[in-house]
């Protein structure tokens, strides 16, 4: 994809660097919210380790080698070994491509859900939004965690069905949000003027209403992914998301852990950690994102 | 203001009766039931068709779906939850046993949440871009961030190194042995309060922001108010609303969506139960707490909307 030009505006220079431009629009970015450039290092730091696990990782994942069970961190095992004598921070590293493999596709996957239900529901109005309401007041009375449990417990231990018993949740609170923000993008004058000209009720709903619910969709769609390593850490550490051997922090965290947790606290500390960093970097990310996006919070004094 | 709590209350029971139908339908598409796993154990061992069918005869599972669920249904409008398939007691009993704890913990928290939070929130909107308020933001968004069960098994680690703590082994009533049960029960309310005072913390944060910009502020600056007035009386008897409303929200899911703090700490709560009851089948516990559920949501919901009225005189309700 080409990066778009826009026209100059009057008194503005006309974009003649648009590398420059690039590196002052992050520079901006950081002086003003270093808070959100700090989470944006951990994400693209995530993001590296997960793409290059292969090369950084020091030993194989799935290697067990019981000689050298529990050893504490050392030159050799910066994060020590767990009771099969693999290499924590192996595992860890490993474990970055499940945790941002599952939280973006399955936040993906409900934000984007909740948002067509969302913008149908207020498109249509009448007596299908009431039906519709009335299903998300029924899902969104069920604890997020409780309502991904149930989920998981009926479909199956497998990924795929972790990554549906995570994005499920998401989208009744989606669609709330969403819906509110189609149903007065639905008032525009413009959306009778489109319909007026002969456009398809889905046209009006693709062109006119989605782009006016991008800003609280991104919202969410940031804020819901760390949410979502929360959520599979916390599944896979009551035993019903990623099964053994896969390297998931939370699955790191259950079992073994807390019962050695005396003898090698190492192996409760660090999957921890790396869940609480990374998630730690969505929010910050997505708090920044939203006091950019959102017009109520922009014009601050 | 009667006739709108009865009003209210009224327009709830189809979303309660459809919560309980959506679990009961779900329950029914799983594979396997409780008949199967009664007699077959976790790992499924030998099975007797013969023995199965008078089973699932005994426990009515081989009535129509419909037969099942308002049977049920009807129990339920006379108040009797029916027994658990799995135990085979009452499901009244058995929450009983449970809620208690659960609720205890519930408003523990939320107290400890709340108290901590508005404070800390209002400091941070009305020092914003300070070193204050990057703090409060950083360790409110940490709350966020840590994983309660990772939270509760450090927590655990440090007891056990530094005090010999040992799980309790059977929860004391708080009634009958108070310093006791506080004992028990003040890390995982700890470690679940800072979590939601994280939440509460980033909503009051934000209200008062909103807030500290509108008219009546600068009124209240302009007329010579101390800050103090001016922040306490006007800016967050104001913004103080969504915050409420946020309180009562996590309130209402920290009744039944504590299972992982509940399996770290042993602690033997509702949300457990519920989990320990979908891994059997066991579908009239299943209805009966997710029922409770939605009617601690709907009962948390509508006091917060009567509490928006008394605090907010523009709103009535009609």
């Amino acid at each position: 994809m080409a990066i778009a030009t826009r026209p100059a505006r009057p008194g503005e220079r006309p974009q003649a660097l648009p590398r420059h431009h690039a590196w002052g629009a992050i520079g901006k970015f950081v002086r003003t919210k270093p808070l959100g450039a700090a989470g944006a290092a951990i994400i693209v730091l995530m993001a590296l380790t997960a793409v290059c696990a292969d090369l950084i990782a020091p030993y194989d994942v799935y290697e067990i080698n019981q000689q050298l069970q529990f050893t504490p961190p050392s030159l050799a095992h910066w994060l020590g070994t767990d009771e099969f004598g693999r290499d924590v921070l192996t595992r860890i590293i490993y474990g970055a491509r499940i945790a941002l493999f599952i939280g973006l596709v399955s936040s993906f996957l409900g934000a984007t859900g909740g948002a067509v239900i969302g913008v149908f529901s207020a498109y249509l109005g009448g007596k299908t939004d009431l039906w519709i309401q009335r299903l998300m007041d029924i899902l969104l009375a069920f604890p997020l965690l409780v309502l991904a449990l149930a989920i998981v417990t009926v479909l199956g231990r497998s990924i795929p069905n972790l990554i549906v018993a995570i994005a499920i949740p998401v989208i009744p609170r989606t669609a709330r949000i969403v819906r509110s923000s189609a149903l007065s993008a639905k008032e525009n004058v413009y959306v009778e003027a489109a319909r007026a000209v002969g456009s398809s009720h889905l046209r009006v709903m693709w062109c006119h209403i989605v782009p006016n619910i991008m800003a609280p969709f991104l919202i969410i769609l940031t804020a819901q992914l760390g949410s979502a390593i929360l959520t599979e850490a916390a599944l896979s550490f009551l035993g019903l998301g990623t099964a053994e051997p896969t390297p998931s922090w939370g699955l790191m965290l259950s079992g073994g852990a807390p019962m050695y947790a005396e003898k090698a606290p190492w192996l409760a500390i660090f999957p921890g950690l790396a869940i609480s960093l990374a998630v730690f970097g969505f929010n910050l990310f997505g708090d920044s994102l939203r006091d950019a996006l959102d017009p109520k919070l922009r014009h601050r004094t | 203001m009667w006739q709108y709590i009865v009003k209210r209350l009224l327009l709830m029971l189809p979303t309660l009766i459809g919560a309980a139908l959506v679990v009961f339908l779900l329950m029914h598409v799983v594979p396997g039931d409780i008949a199967l796993l009664i007699i077959g154990g976790d790992q499924g061992g030998d099975i007797n068709p013969q023995e199965l069918v008078k089973l699932r005869a005994q426990l009515g599972l081989n009535q129509p779906l419909y037969v099942q669920f308002f049977s049920w249904l009807w129990g339920v409008a006379h108040l009797n939850f029916g027994t658990s398939l799995w135990t085979g007691t009452s499901v009244m009993n058995e929450i009983m046993i449970r809620l208690p704890l659960s609720l205890e913990v519930a408003i523990a928290a939320t107290v400890v949440s709340t108290l901590i939070a508005i404070p800390l929130g209002t400091i941070a909107a009305i020092r914003q871009d300070t070193w204050v308020d990057y703090v409060v933001r950083v360790v409110s968004i940490g709350g966020l961030a840590i994983p309660s069960f990772w939270a509760g098994i450090l927590i655990i680690l440090f007891l056990v190194i530094y005090f010999d703590w040992a799980p309790p082994l059977e929860f004391v009533s708080l009634f009958r042995h108070p310093w006791e049960n506080l004992a028990q029960l003040i890390w995982p309310i700890l470690s679940v309060g800072y979590r939601y005072a994280a939440v509460t913390t980033r909503m009051t944060r934000s209200t008062v922001l909103e807030v500290m910009r509108e008219d009546y502020v600068r009124t209240a600056w302009a007329k010579g108010l101390r800050e103090r007035a001016v922040v306490v009386k006007h800016a967050l008897k104001n913004a103080i609303l969504p915050v409420i409303t946020i309180i009562g929200t996590e309130f209402a899911f920290l009744i039944g969506g504590l299972v992982v703090t509940e399996t770290v700490f042993t602690l033997n709560g509702i949300g457990r139960f519920m989990v320990d009851a979908i891994a059997h089948r066991d579908i009239p516990v299943v209805q009966t707490l997710v029922l409770l559920i939605a009617c601690v949501f709907v009962v948390v919901n509508l006091m917060v909307d009567l509490l928006y009225a008394w605090l907010d005189p523009r709103i009535s309700y009609r």
